[in-house]
């Protein structure tokens, strides 16, 4: 029996499970460490474009706007084929939890933006009254009740980051897609290949999108 | 204790603060009255620099606000302030709400903040509500709830700004009773409210503003008996019909 899926292509797909293991992994580690990252810039810039400080919500539109409306692929190639130019040479997992993490850190600073301006101003002027400071405010009373705002589009975010470091296969990621495209292309087993990276990609993703739904069911029971 | 000099509110175009100058004694009871837009909630959230003023001087304590590199936060320790809103903190218990600034601001160690905030709870008549949340309050408790968060800072000056008029008619008294037992100890109070009674019961002397100005002030037996000025006997006329 032939075709895309014979089960001789599975076989040798089972035979060397070891190459998409490793793939599952690096895009594993890549997502967390570009996660963290992403989250670290959407809070700061997310503060940031709540600030009353005029050149600080300036800087926070250029970063958004720059990142949200140029392909994440050309970043990627900036910074794998552009910064050598510069004389800056990046290992490829770098440039993966630096590309995705900086790309998805806009829309993660959209998100706590977002959630940040939906808090009353009396929370922050009761905080004041106190003796708080900005930044103490913002700490203890605006973004714990910010991310409740923000945590189901942030889950969003990170159900769009895994699946967005499949991006590094077009640089040699050593990623799941990456590994599962150089298996199929040595192996010409295309067919078995793509359905098992898609299963492993859904693994992660559909739990993760399902939490996030339930998040905002209950926002709006809450609402 | 408050000294405004020369006081200048601009909002864009709006001038809401004519050249207000207004002193607070320290234990008076201040009750400042007047309709709508006519500038007293700008007025009392200039006392804490809530609002800044577009001219003039805060002084509290001796301490001009203004200034530039003011102690703004360290004054505002001792100058609480509750809103019309409540304005509690949604995530945290009501005894957290009360004991949150003390510890972080005030750097009260936590068990003594617990042990007062506790105790002024019970003043407010909710200590069995120590370990709910605002949001299962209704809003004469959550306003109570503001007050004894505002009192556990120990404050010298308790600023309140319309603390009544958000909240439903049967809840009014219940708020009021609190802030009249209040009244009987030393503390200095401003009130910016629409309750006449209370007015009469516990000021020191009450103000009347129209447009940005204070058109008359005098004790509240002068004032609701023998106004002098034609808009506060117009406003009172209106006012205490209503009630």
């Amino acid at each position: 029996m032939s075709g895309p899926f014979a089960g001789f292509k599975w076989l040798a797909l089972i035979r060397d499970w070891s190459v998409f293991a490793e793939g599952f992994a690096y895009t594993i580690a890549v997502s967390l460490l570009a996660l963290l990252l992403a989250l670290i810039l959407g809070v700061l810039f997310g503060v940031l474009g709540t600030s009353q400080w005029k050149l600080g919500r300036n800087i926070n539109r250029i970063y958004v706007e720059f990142m949200q409306n140029t392909p994440l692929v050309i970043q990627i190639f900036f910074l794998y084929h552009g910064l050598p130019h510069l004389g800056i040479v990046l290992p490829v997992f770098s440039v993966g939890v630096l590309g995705v993490g900086i790309y998805h850190g806009a829309y993660m600073s959209e998100a706590v933006r977002a959630g940040i301006q939906a808090i009353h101003r009396g929370q922050l002027e009761a905080a004041y009254s106190q003796g708080f400071k900005y930044q103490d405010a913002m700490r203890h009373i605006i973004l714990p009740q910010a991310k409740r705002m923000a945590l189901p589009p942030l889950t969003n975010q990170v159900v769009s980051l895994i699946k967005n470091t499949s991006v590094l296969a077009m640089v040699a990621g050593g990623e799941l897609m990456y590994q599962a495209d150089s298996w199929a292309s040595t192996s010409l087993y295309y067919g078995p290949a793509y359905i098992v990276t898609g299963l492993l990609y859904l693994i992660i993703c559909l739990p993760l999108a399902l939490y996030a739904s339930r998040l905002e069911r209950r926002m709006e029971v809450r609402a | 204790m408050i000294r405004l000099e020369g006081i200048q509110k601009h909002f864009g175009a709006n001038h809401v603060l004519k050249d207000i100058n207004l002193t607070v004694a320290s234990g008076e009871k201040l009750v400042v009255i007047g309709p709508s837009g006519s500038g007293k909630s700008t007025l009392i959230r200039c006392m804490n620099l809530l609002e800044t003023p577009s001219a003039g001087k805060v002084i509290v304590d001796g301490v001009d606000l203004t200034a530039p590199k003011a102690p703004i936060e360290k004054v505002r320790e001792s100058v609480a302030m509750v809103f019309q809103q409540f304005n509690l903190y949604p995530h945290k218990t009501v005894l957290e709400n009360l004991t949150l600034a003390p510890i972080l601001i005030k750097k009260v160690p936590k068990a003594e903040a617990e042990k007062s905030g506790l105790a002024f709870l019970e003043k407010v008549g909710l200590k069995d509500k120590a370990n709910s949340y605002p949001s299962q309050l209704s809003g004469g408790q959550q306003q109570r709830v503001a007050i004894a968060r505002a009192l556990n800072m120990k404050p010298q000056v308790m600023l309140f700004d319309e603390p009544t008029s958000a909240l439903d008619p049967e809840m009014i008294q219940e708020v009021l009773d609190v802030m009249v037992d209040l009244a009987k100890d030393g503390i200095t109070m401003v009130v910016v409210t629409h309750e006449m009674g209370f007015a009469r019961q516990v000021a020191d002397r009450v103000i009347f503003m129209d447009e940005g100005r204070i058109l008359e002030e005098g004790n509240p037996d002068h004032f609701f008996v023998n106004p002098e000025n034609n808009r506060t006997k117009l406003f009172l006329s209106k006012i205490i019909r209503a009630h």
